[in-house]
């Protein structure tokens, strides 16, 4: 007994030791969690004792004579086109660069219709917008880029608007060249169940301008990603963004929503099916329904009643307006309607669409405008969404307005940017860098013609230049006498101190008179043909070589200091047209149309470039980007050149134009009886011009303002010694 | 011990008691119980006296002390990288767990020797100088983690910067043995040279399954978007030579080229463009005369003259960087470095880091086919572009309130009165207020801790909601605090003294502010000027022509400008502030300037107002001395934000027909100006 007592006790202590041992363990295990969590003592990377001893990982020989001797470079360029082509295509391998390399540059061509051909409402506008681009030509010697008059956007074989048989079509073109050239347009591609990406057609080497693209299929730098719009989709102009202003906090009613499909089975159904697992019916809504397609009631499941109930509880277009985030899962095929719709309506979209190339993804840096989820984390996207702090959603919101109306609200922006894109590959050093197509007002608005630097363009608020502008006087009266109007003014213009250049565009039915009749100038005179066409006061001269352009008609009447005072206005805002009278647009009820007046009021939209600041990029603008019917009918009708120069300006900025200060009306006791504005017809003319220019941008640009900026002791009760612009106050 | 005796003692009582059947079977389940403890208590300590005594323990080793590993000749070899792998197909982001701050864990494997059956190393220089700093960046940075479980990413410790130096098929072997590596799957190699003769590949070679790569070198068609990364070739030189910086300018030459292994085809191209154009190109080769070794290395010859290398760089404008055999090249980096504009010549090459960089701000690609047309490209680029590219850093405004928006007129503003007791006064300023037809609501913040506000009867009747905030302290900050009660988008900010605006003029900067919702825009401007004789900046009150601040004793501006007032102030401002209760309207006149780039609107003509900058300290200072003060302030910003963010303009706004011969009953703000 006395043993066993022993060895009894003996094994209990061992036990009670081991307790203690595996105690002390655990705690020690405890201790360094808790310190791990505090203090992140993690372990480096060791710091060698021979640290300075290692190898170079290269000799410095080895990475400058780096084996130079190989094959030719002239060959293995050539051998290239051979062996990177359909599937491994890029423009270096697959693109005849020497077709745009012509007089006429970068032209399009699109194949004429067929007969009995039928094309859908989207490639139809598409189509239009192409025939109505610049870049268009009826000539396919001339042209650098193909478009297909086979309507190619619908490639789903179930679908009515499916057009059989593209393959031998196409092939049977001359001009087909395996697609070298080509862009093909395309919406949907693939059929239920897979929606594969195959179009049906060897596309061979064209360009794939195509919807929901794959980033596995997707040919980088060659093919272009589009966003996948409805036949709705307005031609040109475009709505709004919905963002009319920035509220702070930026929160709204909803953090996060979605309304849509549920699919049950088949592909994308991963991510449609789970969604429901987020909704809280709070502030994340997210509501998918079961009821869509024939048979939907056969694959139904016990969600289905209850989800369906819950679906019609909420209003869509309600759900747009007052959600901070949209969730945008992929449907049957990676891109959705959704997109498009959530940019428009400022609800920061939030994507589920797993190796979806994004729209226009060569030039757009979409992180600064969504949050890019993963469909195989769900479940977090509400926690990261809340984790947006409110600099980023307002940044992220505005950036869904200005990358909208930039590039997508219309078909012609979707199509245009697509053309542009290639543009910009083909004249790579002659192309807009990132920076440009990301900030205001868009690529689109960024001719790399002009410039490829960005001090050179008006709207980035970069330092400017020397503080000079080039006058450009529009005469046209000849010259008869050295006490004209003319005169006057180019002794007062002359006098500013920031004027650098003065240029007359002669455009009198007269010759130019002789350099001696014109005065002695403290600058240099330039006497430029305008050949008696009103646009050309517009032309990018090229004797410009300011920032600034003070346009003049002859017989304005101004001051020096006028000019001056209006000049350092300019240098504030850059990107608007900064002038003197003003005008105004407005509505017509009973007309349902455009109305201009030259009335005073109390507001105006317009200021008249008789005697107005602005960036000499609009010369380029006016002259390049507007169609050449506007400038035609400006010509025809020696009018509205101003309007269609304010319509330009406020579509690009958005923004009104700025009248300031002057000393007396101008120009509104008519002095010459012949003048041009007293007569009705001319008046008559320029409502005209309000309302054509309105409808071939789509929309009105024109936006009023209701100050006027004047010098700060304009009129003050202060002594006259004291102010800069006094002879602004003499009567 | 003395605890388990006791216990112990105890216990042997207790057995005796019980039957021999029982005795059995307590013993067996004693010792079952023991088994295990034996057990966990052996999991518990073991995987860890592995890691941190044998490996951890000495901080400061060779790299030669690191462990040998032995691979077996049979050892499986990991599949070709595959072309497809894109995050969503080859990445497990499960491994990737969220946190709050959104940084992924990197986890570094422990530095192992790698041998073949018979002991040659599979790589002949082993770890390199380069590979080794890149790991201790890693391993410094905030990304690194030492716990394989946490990580998200996973770096081997096998360099592969240099295929040259590998035996392909024993470091594939190599890398499919790490004990994570499991087909590759969120492994990240980097390497700087790929490929080798004949055909040098613009990839790695190494079979490497899933892992990501960061290479030095990717054509498009070996990139793989979004899922691999393009790194740039370094040079060794940018750490052995260093070049002084040059400011952006004219250099003595405009074309230079560098590179000694350039094409003999190319070459010919370059010097037939030496021809036509002489001077501005310096066309440079290796020295023949020198012997070889690291004096080749840094000198450059032109017909027997000597240049010094990379220093030369310097001396122009352009330099040619044209792909050899690979398309990276480290003359890049040594380019770059120099402050001059590569012309980049290298077609299909991944311009490193090109998914963030803009290189078409900092470079010139030039197909390699129009090489014989590069003088007339770069030629064509405008001076100040290329002075742009050579800074290599661009400032450019990103105001917050970017989008050029004019908000509707209603809902109108939020009027945010600061006041401390007088009352009177206020109520008057409130009266005046009220009358404003865009008025949304009034919000009193009081600021008199000692003192209660008024009965709710006493105070004036107002058509619009009047809430009076009352403060835990007396602050001038609290009245740019974004509370809760500001709904609208635009505050009023205005002292309990301003008596004198009228409301048309109230109106009017309303709808002045609606244009410009990203500056303030108030009525009584001041100035800063630059003082030579004291070398600093001076405060101005007096009339001047100019303005670049204006009073936010009477100002409209966004509400998000309060956000950032109060959390967003840099320095000590906001502190500096409530100390010297003073120049809160200097400050939030900063702020904005500095995030926008733009100056204020000042509206409407002068106005006599009283003292309106004497309300906070309720007249106690001498106007002297407020001056002197209020310049300390300017000069006390300026330097906190390093900067001079305030902008001179010397224009106001006024309404359209103000002063203008027209029926005053048809103007829209008739009564402005009026004292």
């Amino acid at each position: 007994m006395q043993a066993r007592k022993k060895y009894v006790l003996l094994g209990l202590c061992m036990c009670c030791w081991l307790l203690l041992y595996y105690w002390g363990g655990l705690q020690e295990r405890l201790l360094g969690l808790i310190t791990h969590k505090r203090g992140e003592v993690a372990r480096p990377w060791p710091s060698w004792l021979d640290r300075d001893l290692l190898p170079g990982y290269a000799d410095q020989a080895e990475l400058q004579n780096d084996g130079g001797s190989g094959d030719s470079p002239r060959q293995r360029r050539q051998s290239w086109a051979g062996i990177y082509k359909d599937s491994r295509c890029r423009m270096d391998t697959c693109f005849d660069f020497a077709r745009c390399q012509g007089q006429s540059g970068f032209r399009v061509y699109i194949y004429p219709p067929e007969k009995g051909e039928r094309v859908s409402e989207s490639y139809h506008k598409i189509l239009t917008s192409v025939v109505e681009s610049r870049y268009y030509t009826s000539d396919p010697r001339e042209a650098c880029l193909f478009v297909l008059g086979i309507d190619t956007l619908d490639r789903d074989q179930l679908s009515t608007q499916f057009v059989p048989n593209v393959d031998e079509r196409i092939r049977g073109y001359p001009l087909w060249n395996d697609g070298r050239n080509h862009v093909i347009f395309n919406l949907y591609s693939g059929t239920w169940p897979n929606y594969t990406e195959d179009l049906g057609f060897n596309v061979g080497q064209a360009i794939l301008a195509k919807a929901s693209l794959n980033t596995e299929h997707f040919r980088p730098g060659f093919d272009i990603s589009i966003p996948l719009f409805s036949k709705e989709h307005p031609q040109k102009g475009g709505e709004r963004g919905w963002l009319v202003r920035n509220t702070v906090p930026p929160r709204r009613k909803y953090l996060l929503m979605f309304k849509g499909k549920r699919y049950l089975t088949g592909i994308g159904s991963d991510t449609r099916n789970a969604l429901h697992h987020i909704h809280n019916g709070k502030d994340i809504v997210s509501l998918t329904t079961c009821r869509h397609g024939k048979d939907w009631e056969k694959h139904k499941d016990t969600r289905c009643d209850h989800d369906n109930q819950e679906y019609e509880r909420f209003d869509y277009q309600e759900l747009l307006h007052n959600s901070t985030f949209c969730l945008v899962p992929r449907g049957r095929r990676l891109g959705s309607f959704r997109f498009l719709e959530s940019l428009q309506a400022a609800c920061i979209p939030v994507l589920l669409s797993n190796g979806w190339e994004l729209p226009f993804s060569d030039v757009i840096q979409w992180n600064q405008a969504v949050i890019e989820g993963d469909e195989r984390l769900l479940l977090q996207v509400p926690s990261t969404v809340r984790a947006v702090g409110i600099d980023r959603v307002l940044a992220l919101r505005q950036r869904t307005q200005m990358l909208w109306e930039a590039y997508f609200s219309s078909v012609d922006k979707i199509v245009l940017t697509t053309l542009e894109i290639i543009k910009d590959r083909v004249y790579s050093h002659i192309s807009r860098n990132k920076f440009m197509w990301n900030a205001l007002p868009g690529g689109l608005l960024v001719l790399p013609e002009y410039s490829t630097h960005l001090a050179h363009y008006p709207f980035y608020y970069l330092n400017l230049g020397k503080p000079e502008f080039t006058a450009v006087i529009h005469a046209t009266s000849p010259l008869v006498s050295q006490s004209q109007p003319i005169m006057k003014l180019l002794q007062v213009v002359s006098k500013s101190k920031y004027c650098s250049q003065i240029i007359i565009l002669w455009n009198s039915e007269k010759p130019p008179p002789h350099r001696s009749k014109w005065p002695p100038m403290p600058v240099p005179l330039i006497i430029t043909d305008g050949r008696r066409k009103t646009s050309s006061r517009f032309l990018p001269h090229a004797a410009i070589e300011t920032e600034a352009v003070l346009s003049l008609d002859e017989d304005t009447v101004l001051l020096t200091s006028e000019i001056d005072f209006a000049f350092h206005v300019w240098r504030s805002f850059p990107e608007r047209i900064v002038g003197y009278p003003p005008r105004s647009h407005f509505w017509d009820p009973v007309k349902k149309a455009w109305g201009y007046t030259s009335k005073w009021t109390n507001e105006y939209s317009i200021v008249l470039t008789g005697a107005a600041f602005y960036h000499r990029y609009y010369h380029h603008l006016f002259s390049h980007y507007l169609p050449s019917s506007l400038r035609v009918l400006v010509d025809r009708t020696s009018n509205c050149e101003d309007i269609l120069m304010n319509f330009l300006v406020s579509s690009v900025t958005n923004l009104p134009p700025i009248k300031v200060a002057q000393r007396k009306q101008y120009k509104e006791m008519p002095t010459l009886q012949t003048a041009p504005w007293v007569n009705p017809e001319h008046f008559t003319q320029r409502q005209e011009c309000v309302s054509t220019f309105a409808s071939w941008f789509g929309y009105m640009p024109l936006v009023h303002s209701q100050f006027r900026l004047d010098p700060v002791l304009f009129k003050d009760h202060v002594s006259v010694l004291r102010k800069r612009y006094k002879d602004l106050e003499r009567v | 011990m003395c605890a388990s005796v006791k216990y112990g003692s105890r216990g042997p009582a207790l057995i005796p008691r019980m039957k021999t059947k029982y005795r059995i079977y307590y013993i067996t389940l004693f010792s079952v119980v023991l088994l295990g403890l034996i057990a966990t208590g052996m999991f518990q300590f073991w995987p860890h006296s592995i890691e941190s005594s044998a490996e951890w323990s000495l901080d400061r080793r060779s790299v030669h002390d690191a462990p040998l590993v032995r691979i077996p000749m049979s050892s499986p070899i990991p599949e070709r990288g595959d072309l497809s792998c894109r995050m969503h197909t080859c990445f497990d982001v499960y491994r990737c767990g969220y946190n709050p701050k959104n940084k992924i864990k990197v986890y570094i494997y422990p530095l192992q020797r790698f041998v073949d059956e018979v002991g040659v190393p599979i790589s002949s220089t082993g770890l390199s100088r380069e590979y080794n700093d890149l790991l201790s960046a890693i391993s410094d940075s905030d990304f690194y983690t030492d716990d394989v479980s946490r990580a998200c990413l996973f770096i081997p410790s096998i360099d592969v910067l240099n295929q040259n130096s590998l035996r392909i098929r024993e470091t594939a072997q190599a890398l499919a043995m790490l004990p994570r590596w499991d087909k590759g799957m969120n492994h990240l190699l980097f390497n700087m040279l790929p490929g080798g003769p004949p055909d040098y590949n613009t990839a790695l070679d190494v079979p490497r399954d899933r892992a990501l790569l960061a290479g030095g070198g990717f054509s498009t068609w070996t990139y793989r978007q979004g899922y691999d990364v393009s790194i740039p070739v370094y040079s060794p030189l940018s750490v052995e030579v260093d070049l002084p910086e040059r400011q952006p300018g004219p250099r003595r030459y405009f074309i230079l080229s560098s590179q000694t292994a350039i094409h003999r085809e190319y070459r010919v191209e370059l010097e037939r463009l030496k021809e036509e154009n002489g001077e501005a190109l310096l066309l440079l080769d290796k020295c023949s005369n020198l012997s070889q070794g690291l004096a080749s290395v840094r000198k450059r010859c032109y017909k027997g003259q000597v240049y010094d290398y990379p220093q030369i760089l310097q001396e122009s404008s352009f330099c040619v960087v044209l792909r050899g055999a690979r398309l990276g090249q480290a003359t890049l980096s040594d380019v770059l470095q120099a402050g001059c504009v590569p012309v980049i010549m290298a077609d299909s090459y991944i311009l490193p880091f090109s998914e963030v960089l803009d290189w078409k701000r900092a470079s010139v690609v030039i197909p390699e086919e129009k090489l014989p047309e590069m003088y007339t490209i770069l030629k064509s680029i405008p001076h100040r572009q290329v002075e742009e590219m050579q800074r290599q850093k661009w400032t450019s405004v990103n105001s917050p309130l970017f989008l050029p928006l004019i908000p509707p007129r209603s809902p109108g503003f939020t009027a945010v009165v600061l006041t401390y007791d007088r009352i009177e006064s206020l109520f008057r300023v409130i009266t005046e207020i009220s009358k404003v037809p865009s008025l949304a609501k009034l919000l009193v913040v009081w600021n008199n801790q000692n003192k209660s506000p008024p009965e709710e009867s006493l105070w004036p009747k107002v058509a619009v909601p009047l809430k009076v905030l009352r403060t835990k302290e007396n602050k001038l900050s609290n009245r740019f605090f974004p509370f809760d009660e500001i709904e609208t988008e635009a505050v009023l900010a205005i002292d309990d003294d301003i008596i004198m605006l009228t409301s048309d003029e109230l109106q009017f900067g309303y709808e002045v502010w609606r244009e410009f919702p990203d500056r303030l825009v108030g009525y009584p401007g001041r100035l800063h000027l630059w003082d030579h004789e004291m070398g600093k900046w001076k405060y101005e009150s007096e009339w001047t022509n100019e303005v670049s601040m204006v009073l936010t004793g009477a100002a409209f501006y966004h509400k998000y400008f309060n956000y950032l007032y109060t959390y967003k102030m840099p320095g000590d401002i906001k502190n500096w502030v409530d100390a010297h209760m003073n120049c809160e309207d200097i400050a939030m006149n900063f702020l904005v300037a500095n995030i926008t780039g733009k100056a204020p609107i000042k509206v409407t003509p002068r106005k006599k107002f009283k003292c309106p900058e004497c309300t906070a300290i309720d007249g106690l200072s001498l106007d002297q001395t407020h001056m002197v003060e209020r310049s300390e302030c300017i000069n006390k910003f300026a330097s906190v934000f390093a900067t001079m963010p305030l902008k001179v303009v010397e224009h106001r706004a006024d309404p359209v027909l103000y002063k203008d011969d027209f029926p005053e009953k048809l103007k829209s703000f008739p009564n402005i100006g009026s004292l």
